[in-house]
């Protein structure tokens, strides 16, 4: 028996604890049950019970064992009450083994890759798979799923019971997707992750442009699938971009709380750790590239460039704007065309930038094209049209901070021409 | 095994009652075949004649009381449900491979829903 640190810190180490188990627990309660929101309920109750018993009896020696008992348990009662409730036969649909034995690393990893594949099902829509993401695979309770992704509980709360019931009644299989389905279903999961990660890294709501609470998770869940399908060149990839992206967070705000742009970062900030781990995972993505790399392998190699400039004017931008180029072929879209056009602008000048603009297509009210046309309208000189421009980027949706940050470079760019 | 309702909706109010087009014939061809291919678990379906042909009832006033007919669809809009195919899968992923290869899933839309099977839950 582990005896648990006395007061907060033991709290601390034994919620930490349960959190790390919840998702694994949980996996093979859906394959034992057969119902993602049976097992919920039935693992949630669990929890509850091991913070009253660990913290006196100490943290029993195999807690994933005594969870998954637990849980099973509570499992048969809740079947046993809602046959009762709805009259059936006592014992009908009543099949959870409880004394089966706990599922050892190989089966574990097959429950946690279907639980992750049916919580991502294409079937969902993104938010949702995002809130189940968030509630059965990080362990968010339900109000926390609710506050992480800004949303009122009570409207969280049902769309995740629909999204349950969805799964239930529509009969999304808890399956991992036969070989020929997977690059597509994984590509899926991915985007859902790297979706989190950004509402966290590039907040669109709210009044910080910073949520580490889902940047945290998004990390949480790239290691959890890396470590489930460690071969696959789009998972490396993933992992290498959210983690040279996520190195440069401490150098992201100003004492204020208002985002620092990369060209303006105290780079000496930047975690080097995080920034060599994710090039490592890049190197060994890029290794098993074959001909056409994995949009987020290409993705990863800009953000290296960035992380290995010494200074934004160091940059090396040719080669940010070739792979660019490389991510135009495999993934063409007008974010990355907006993207690509900011890197010419630093290659070539904010004309050729405005004219790469032009090109880059619908994006309508998409704040951070408004914001690159108003910025290279200023530094072109442009007075007139970068006010005009300024104040339709601040009617846009969009981060507040953000915004002023926008508003104060644009006054300062066209203070020099005056 | 679980049923799935294969919804078909397309633009433009085709009548398919009569194949006047070569497309038309060409499109029933191709359903021809879809129907040959998934005859394993295919459980029924129907084409509808157009929505000009719809009359929709209404009983205001509560069971017994008079009855509304309006000529046309409940719901007038661009896409329109021309019929249905009735599909017997494993799981909605298989539903979803069969749905993909009904003809109208590449030219306009098909919407799959699970059936409710009655027997199986209490009522």
């Amino acid at each position: 028996m582990l005896r648990l640190p006395d007061q907060d810190g033991g709290s601390a180490a034994l919620a930490t604890l349960l959190r790390d188990e919840w998702p694994r627990v949980l996996a093979s309660l859906v394959r034992t049950t057969g119902s993602l929101q049976l097992a919920e309920d039935a693992l949630g109750d669990a929890v509850v019970r091991a913070f009253e018993v660990w913290p006196r009896d100490g943290v029993p020696d195999e807690p994933r064992a005594w969870l998954t008992v637990v849980a099973r348990r509570r499992a048969v009662d809740l079947l046993r009450r809602e046959a009762r409730r709805s009259e059936k036969e006592a014992g009908a649909g009543i099949f959870v083994n409880v004394d089966a034995p706990v599922p050892d690393a190989s089966e574990l990893r097959d429950d946690l890759l279907r639980l992750l594949f049916t919580c991502c099902h294409p079937a969902l829509t993104v938010e949702a798979q995002t809130a189940l993401a968030l509630r059965t695979l990080c362990g968010l309770s339900t109000a926390e799923v609710a506050s992480a992704l800004l949303v009122p509980e009570a409207t969280m709360a049902k769309r995740l019971v629909r999204a349950k019931r969805k799964i239930t009644d529509a009969g999304i299989p808890y399956r991992v997707p036969p070989v020929e389905e997977l690059p597509e279903r994984l590509h899926g999961v991915l985007t859902t992750v790297y979706l989190l990660f950004n509402e966290g890294y590039l907040a669109t709501s709210g009044d910080s442009p910073l949520r580490r609470q889902l940047t945290t998770e998004a990390n949480r869940l790239s290691a959890l699938l890396r470590e489930l399908l460690p071969d696959q060149v789009s998972v490396i990839g993933l992992e290498a971009l959210l983690r040279l992206h996520d190195a440069r967070t401490p150098a992201r705000l100003d004492a204020a709380g208002e985002p620092i742009r990369l060209s303006d970062q105290d780079r000496t900030l930047w975690n080097r750790s995080e920034i060599r781990a994710g090039l490592a995972l890049l190197g060994t993505a890029l290794r098993t590239s074959r001909d056409d790399p994995d949009p987020y392998v290409v993705q990863a190699a800009i953000a290296a460039c960035h992380d290995v400039a010494p200074t934004w004017a160091d940059t090396n931008w040719e080669a940010i704007v070739s792979w660019y180029d490389v991510l135009l072929r495999v993934a063409e879209t007008p974010v990355v065309r907006l993207n690509r056009a900011v890197a010419i602008a630093e290659l070539r000048g904010s004309a050729a930038g405005l004219r790469e603009l032009d090109g880059v297509g619908e994006l309508a009210d998409y704040f951070p094209l408004v914001a690159v046309r108003t910025e290279l309208l200023a530094r072109a000189g442009r007075a007139d049209e970068a006010r005009s421009s300024l104040a339709r980027a601040i009617d846009t949706p969009g981060n507040a901070a953000a915004k002023r940050d926008l508003s104060r470079r644009v006054h300062e760019l066209l203070r020099t021409y005056m | 095994m679980p049923q799935y309702a294969a919804i078909i909706y397309e633009q433009g109010d085709p009548d398919w009652s009569s194949l006047d087009t070569p497309e038309k014939q060409e499109t029933m061809g191709e359903y021809g075949a879809f129907g040959a291919t998934a005859a394993a678990i295919l459980r029924g379906g129907a084409a509808l004649y157009p929505t000009s042909t719809a009359t929709t009832v209404q009983v205001e006033g509560g069971k017994g009381g008079r009855v509304v007919t309006t000529d046309g669809p409940f719901a007038e809009s661009k896409e329109v449900l021309t019929g249905f195919y009735l599909l017997e899968c494993a799981d909605l992923d298989e539903a979803v491979r069969w749905a993909a290869q009904i003809p109208a899933a590449w030219k306009d839309k098909v919407e799959v829903r699970p059936v409710i099977d009655f027997g199986a839950s209490p009522a």
